[in-house]
C-alpha cells in the first residue's frame, strides 16, 4: 500500500510539472524560480488547511467549518490589533491557534461525546461559526489602514530567500510529516481511518481520536486565519465564504480518500499545489475563469476515479469472508 | 443413513409426488476451502425439509447456490424433474426460488405493499404504478397468509421482526414463489412469534410450497419439519424422515469423526486460577456467568451461534460493559472500562471477524502487530520505529509468518497469514490471559495446524487460553475443560477427560441424554 501510495504522488508530481511544462510553453516566464517561489507562497496557506482537513478525513470524519473558523478567528485578531496594536504579532498568532483550538474542539466534542456524524456538526458550526463572525464585528469591517504594519508585513518579511508565509507552510509541513509517521497519535488517525473496530480492540479510543483531530483542525483554521487576513488586508464577513470546498478539492485532488484511511501529507502538499498553480497561472495565460472552475472540477474527478482503481486493487477480503460462509 | 430418497421404501411412505427442486453431486471450493463435496438435496412440495449441521458444514453455501449467488464447481440442479442452471439471483428468482434470512433483506423506508411489489409492481396503462391495485392486491395476498392485520401502507421499519418475516412471505408468494428457503429465521423471534411463523409454515405447506428450514434448534425442527438433511464438513451425511429418527441419532450424524486433522499432543501444566469470573451479567446478552481458567489451561468455550459466548468474552476484554459481576486477575479485582485497561491488564480478545475486527488492511504487517502495544514501543507519544520492528519480527518470526517484507500490506496475505498478523499482534502485548474467538474459522488446514500448535507451546510457556470455538473436534482436540453455554447461560462444565462429542452438542441444545 505505501509504495502505492507513493506511485500515485508521484504521478500526482508529474501532472504538475506537465501542468507547468504546458503554462510555460503560452507563458515562458512561468517555471522561472522566483515565480516559482512566488506560487509557493500564494498556496501556503491553502497547503496548511489541507492538510488539516487530510487528518479529519482519514478518521473518516470531514470538517466543513474550516473556513468559517478562518473567518471567525481572522476577524478577532484583526480586531484585537485594530484595538491594541503593541500586542507583539507571536502573541496574536497564540491567540489565533487557541481561538481555532476552542471551535474544533466543540466540533470534536459534537462528535466524540453526542455521536453526531461530523459532515452534520460542521455544517451546523459553518453557519454558526461565521454568524458569530458578524456578531463579533458588528457586520463592519477591518481595514489595511487599522492594522499595525507588523500585523500586515510579519508574513512578507523575507528569511533566507523565502518570505515568513512560506517557512510557516514549510514548519507546518514538516510538523504533520513528524506526526504523521512517527507519534502514536499519527499511526492511530491512520488505524480508525482504516478499520475502525478492529482500532477499537487494539485498545485505541475512536471517539478521543477524533475529537483531536477536530482540535487539529481547529487550530489550522486559526492559524490559517491569522494569516489569510495579514495577507489580504482585510478582515470581513465574506472572508474564504465558500473556500471549505477549495480545501476538501486539495484533498481530494491529492489522494485522500473521502471514505478515511487513505491519504499522505505529500498528498495533501501536491494537491494544493496543483490547485495553486491553476488559479495563478490561468489567469496570466488568459483563460477564462470558467475554465478555471472545469480544469479544477476535472482534476477533481479524475483523481477520485484514480483513486477508486487504486483502492480496489484490495478486492480480496470479499472473498476471504465468503470462505467463511 | 438408513432411509434415503432413492431408496423404494421411502417413496411408499411419502405423499405421490416427485421433488419439486433436486441437487445432486453439488461440489463448491473457495480458495483453500473445500465448502462442499458432492451434496445432494431434495425438496417436495407440500413438505418442510430440515437442512442441519453445524457451524461451517456448508448450509450456507448450498443456500447460496440455490439462489444463484454462487455458482457449484459441479453438480447438477433439478427443478420439477428438469436439469437447469441458476446463473444469477435473478434466475432463481424466475424459477421461484426465495430465500428469507435471519435479517430479512427488505426495504424498511418502503411500505408494506411496497415491498411485497417492487420490481414486479402493477403498472397503469401509461407506464406508472398503479397504486391502487398495489395496495389491493397486498392486502389480498396478506389476507390468504391469514395476515390481514399487517397494514400495507405501513413503514417497514415499524413491523416488528416477525411481521417481517411475513412481508418476505408475502412477496415470496406474491411472485408465485414455489421453493421457500428460510434461514434461521427464528433466530431473533419471541415465542409467540415463532409460534405465528410455524403457522405460516403450515400455510406454506398447505399451498403446496417446498421449504427449507435451516436451524440449529431441534425442538422447532421436530416440530415443523417433516424430512432432514445433515451436513457435516461440506458433505451430506444423512436423510429421511424426521417421525423415524430420534435426536440422538441425528446428532450423532452431526458429529461424525474427523480423522483429516490431529492436534498437538499436550502435556498441560495446570497451575493456579488465573482468571476468575463470577456473577457476570449482561442486561440483554448473558447472565450469572462464573468460571475459572488456571495457569497454563486451555478452556474450550462451546455453544451454538448466538448462545452469548462472543459477548461474555468482550465484555472481559473491556470492549462491552456488564450490568453486574466480577472479573479478578491473578487475585485483583479488575474493571476493565476499555479495549486499553483490559490489555494494559494483560487480557487480551482476539476477535472473531479477522477482516473486520483483527487486520487492519492497509497498514503494513509490522504497524498490524505494533498496533495495541504502541503504548510500550513509543516514548511520550513518539513512535519508536526499531523497536516497533524488532518487536514485529519476534513475533512474526516465531508464527512463522510468509512474507516477503514486515513493510509489506497485510492486505496482500492469504488469510492463514493473516491471522497469523492478527495473533502476533496480541502476543506481542505480553499477555496473561488470551482469548481466541473462533480462531481457525475459514482457514486451511495447515494454518489451523500451525495456530494449534502455537496455542499449545502459549499454555506451555505458562499463558492461560480461553479458546470460543464452534468447532467440536478442535474444542476437543485442544481443551483442557469444557465450558458449554447456552442461551446467556453456562450450561455446564466439563473436564475434558472422555469427553464425547454428542454430550457437548446434547448439552449446547438442551436435548436431555
Amino acid at each position: 500500500m505505501k509504495s502505492f501510495l507513493k506511485y500515485r504522488e508521484i504521478w500526482l508530481l508529474a501532472g504538475i510539472v506537465v501542468l507547468i511544462g504546458l503554462i510555460s510553453t503560452r507563458f515562458p516566464g512561468f517555471a522561472v524560480p522566483a515565480n516559482l517561489r512566488q506560487v509557493f507562497n500564494d498556496t501556503s496557506i491553502l497547503m496548511i488547511l489541507a492538510l488539516g482537513q487530510m487528518v479529519v478525513i482519514l478518521t473518516r470524519s470531514i470538517d466543513l467549518s474550516m473556513a468559517s473558523n478562518l473567518c471567525f478567528t481572522g476577524m478577532v485578531v484583526a480586531m484585537l490589533n485594530a484595538a491594541h496594536p503593541a500586542i507583539p504579532i507571536p502573541v496574536l498568532i497564540v491567540i489565533a491557534l487557541a481561538i481555532g483550538l476552542a471551535l474544533g474542539a466543540i466540533n470534536g466534542f459534537l462528535v466524540w461525546r453526542l455521536n453526531i456524524p461530523s459532515i452534520v456538526v460542521t455544517l451546523g458550526t459553518l453557519t454558526i461559526y461565521r454568524g458569530a463572525t458578524f456578531v463579533v464585528s458588528g457586520g463592519a469591517w477591518v481595514n489595511a489602514d487599522q492594522m499595525s504594519s507588523d500585523f500586515i508585513n510579519f508574513q512578507r518579511a523575507a528569511f533566507l530567500g523565502l518570505p515568513v508565509l512560506s517557512w510557516i507552510a514549510i514548519i507546518v509541513i514538516a510538523l504533520f510529516f513528524l506526526v504523521m509517521t512517527r507519534t502514536q497519535i499519527g499511526r492511530s488517525i491512520h488505524a480508525i481511518g482504516v478499520n475502525p473496530t478492529a482500532s477499537v480492540y487494539a485498545g485505541i479510543d475512536v471517539g478521543r481520536t477524533k475529537f483531536i483531530v477536530f482540535c487539529i483542525s481547529g487550530m489550522i483554521g486559526g492559524l490559517a486565519g491569522y494569516l489569510w487576513i495579514s495577507r489580504y488586508v482585510i478582515a470581513s464577513v465574506e472572508v474564504a465564504n465558500g473556500y471549505e470546498l477549495n480545501i476538501i478539492a486539495a484533498c481530494v485532488i491529492g489522494g485522500i480518500s473521502i471514505a478515511g484511511g487513505i491519504g499522505s501529507v505529500g498528498g495533501a502538499v501536491l494537491g494544493a499545489l496543483f490547485l495553486g498553480i491553476i488559479s495563478n497561472a490561468l489567469p496570466v495565460i488568459n483563460i477564462s475563469p470558467f475554465w478555471q472552475m472545469a480544469i479544477s472540477g476535472s482534476a477533481i474527478i479524475l483523481a477520485v476515479v484514480l483513486n477508486a482503481r487504486g483502492e480496489r486493487r484490495q478486492g480480496r477480503i470479499i472473498l476471504r469472508k465468503a470462505e467463511a460462509a | 443413513m438408513d432411509t434415503t430418497a432413492h431408496d423404494g421404501t421411502v417413496k411408499e411412505r411419502l405423499p405421490a409426488s416427485a421433488p419439486r427442486l433436486t441437487l445432486s453431486g453439488i461440489s463448491k471450493s473457495f480458495p483453500g476451502v473445500r465448502a462442499l463435496h458432492n451434496v445432494s438435496l431434495s425438496l417436495y412440495p407440500g413438505q418442510v425439509t430440515a437442512l442441519i449441521g453445524e457451524n461451517g458444514a456448508g448450509k450456507s453455501t448450498l443456500v447460496k447456490i440455490m439462489t444463484g449467488i454462487y455458482q457449484p464447481d459441479s453438480g447438477e440442479i433439478g427443478i420439477d424433474g428438469l436439469t437447469t442452471t441458476l446463473p444469477s439471483a435473478h434466475a432463481a428468482f424466475g424459477h421461484g426460488i426465495t430465500a428469507i434470512h435471519q435479517e430479512t433483506v427488505l426495504f424498511d423506508d418502503l411500505s408494506v405493499a411496497e415491498n411485497i411489489f417492487l420490481g414486479h409492481a402493477p403498472r397503469t396503462r401509461f407506464g406508472t404504478i398503479d397504486w391502487r391495485t398495489m395496495r389491493k392486491n397486498a392486502r389480498e395476498v396478506l389476507e390468504t397468509m391469514r395476515a390481514g392485520h399487517i397494514d400495507a401502507d405501513a413503514r417497514l421499519k415499524d413491523l416488528g421482526i416477525a411481521n417481517k418475516h411475513l412481508v418476505a412471505v408475502a412477496r415470496a408468494m406474491s411472485i408465485d414463489a414455489r421453493i421457500v428457503i428460510m434461514d434461521e429465521p427464528t433466530a431473533a423471534l419471541s415465542m409467540k412469534e415463532i409460534e405465528e411463523l410455524f403457522l405460516l409454515i403450515e400455510f406454506l405447506k398447505s399451498e403446496g410450497k417446498a421449504v427449507l428450514f435451516i436451524s440449529h434448534k431441534f425442538d422447532e425442527i421436530y416440530r415443523i419439519a417433516d424430512r432432514y438433511t445433515v451436513f457435516r464438513d461440506g458433505e451430506m451425511v444423512g436423510e429421511g424422515l424426521l417421525k423415524d429418527t430420534g435426536q440422538n441419532e441425528i446428532v450423532r450424524m452431526m458429529v461424525g469423526r474427523n480423522v483429516d486433522h490431529i492436534f498437538p499432543q499436550r502435556e498441560p501444566k495446570i497451575g493456579a486460577p488465573v482468571l476468575s469470573v463470577s456473577g457476570l451479567s449482561h442486561p440483554t446478552e448473558f447472565d450469572d456467568i462464573g468460571f475459572e481458567l488456571r495457569k497454563g489451561e486451555i478452556l474450550g468455550f462451546y455453544g451454538l451461534v448466538g448462545a452469548g459466548r462472543s459477548e461474555v468474552m468482550q465484555a472481559i476484554a473491556g470492549i462491552t460493559r456488564t450490568s453486574r459481576g466480577a472479573i479478578s486477575l491473578d487475585g485483583k479485582t479488575i474493571a476493565p472500562k476499555s479495549a486499553a485497561d483490559s490489555i494494559e491488564a494483560g487480557i487480551v480478545y482476539v476477535p472473531e471477524e479477522r477482516g473486520k475486527q483483527g487486520v487492519v488492511i492497509g497498514l503494513p504487517i509490522f504497524q498490524n502487530v505494533s498496533l495495541p502495544s504502541l503504548a510500550r514501543t513509543s516514548k511520550s507519544g513518539v513512535l519508536r520505529l526499531a523497536e516497533e520492528f524488532s518487536l514485529a519480527r519476534s513475533y512474526t518470526e516465531r508464527l512463522d509468518l510468509r512474507a516477503s517484507s514486515l513493510s509489506q500490506d497485510v492486505g496482500t496475505l492469504s488469510g492463514g497469514n493473516q491471522q497469523k498478523v492478527v495473533i502476533a499482534k496480541w502476543l506481542a502485548t505480553a499477555p496473561k490471559v488470551i482469548i481466541l474467538d473462533e480462531p481457525t474459522k475459514g482457514i486451511d488446514i495447515g494454518s489451523k495446524a500451525a495456530v494449534h500448535g502455537f496455542m499449545a507451546e502459549l499454555v506451555a510457556q505458562g499463558l492461560s487460553v480461553i479458546m470460543v470455538s464452534s468447532e467440536l473436534p478442535e474444542i476437543l482436540g485442544m481443551s483442557d475443560r469444557v465450558v458449554v453455554m447456552r442461551e446467556g447461560r453456562i450450561a455446564a462444565t466439563y473436564d475434558n477427560k472422555g469427553l464425547d462429542a454428542e454430550t457437548l452438542v446434547r448439552t449446547a441444545a438442551g436435548i436431555a441424554a
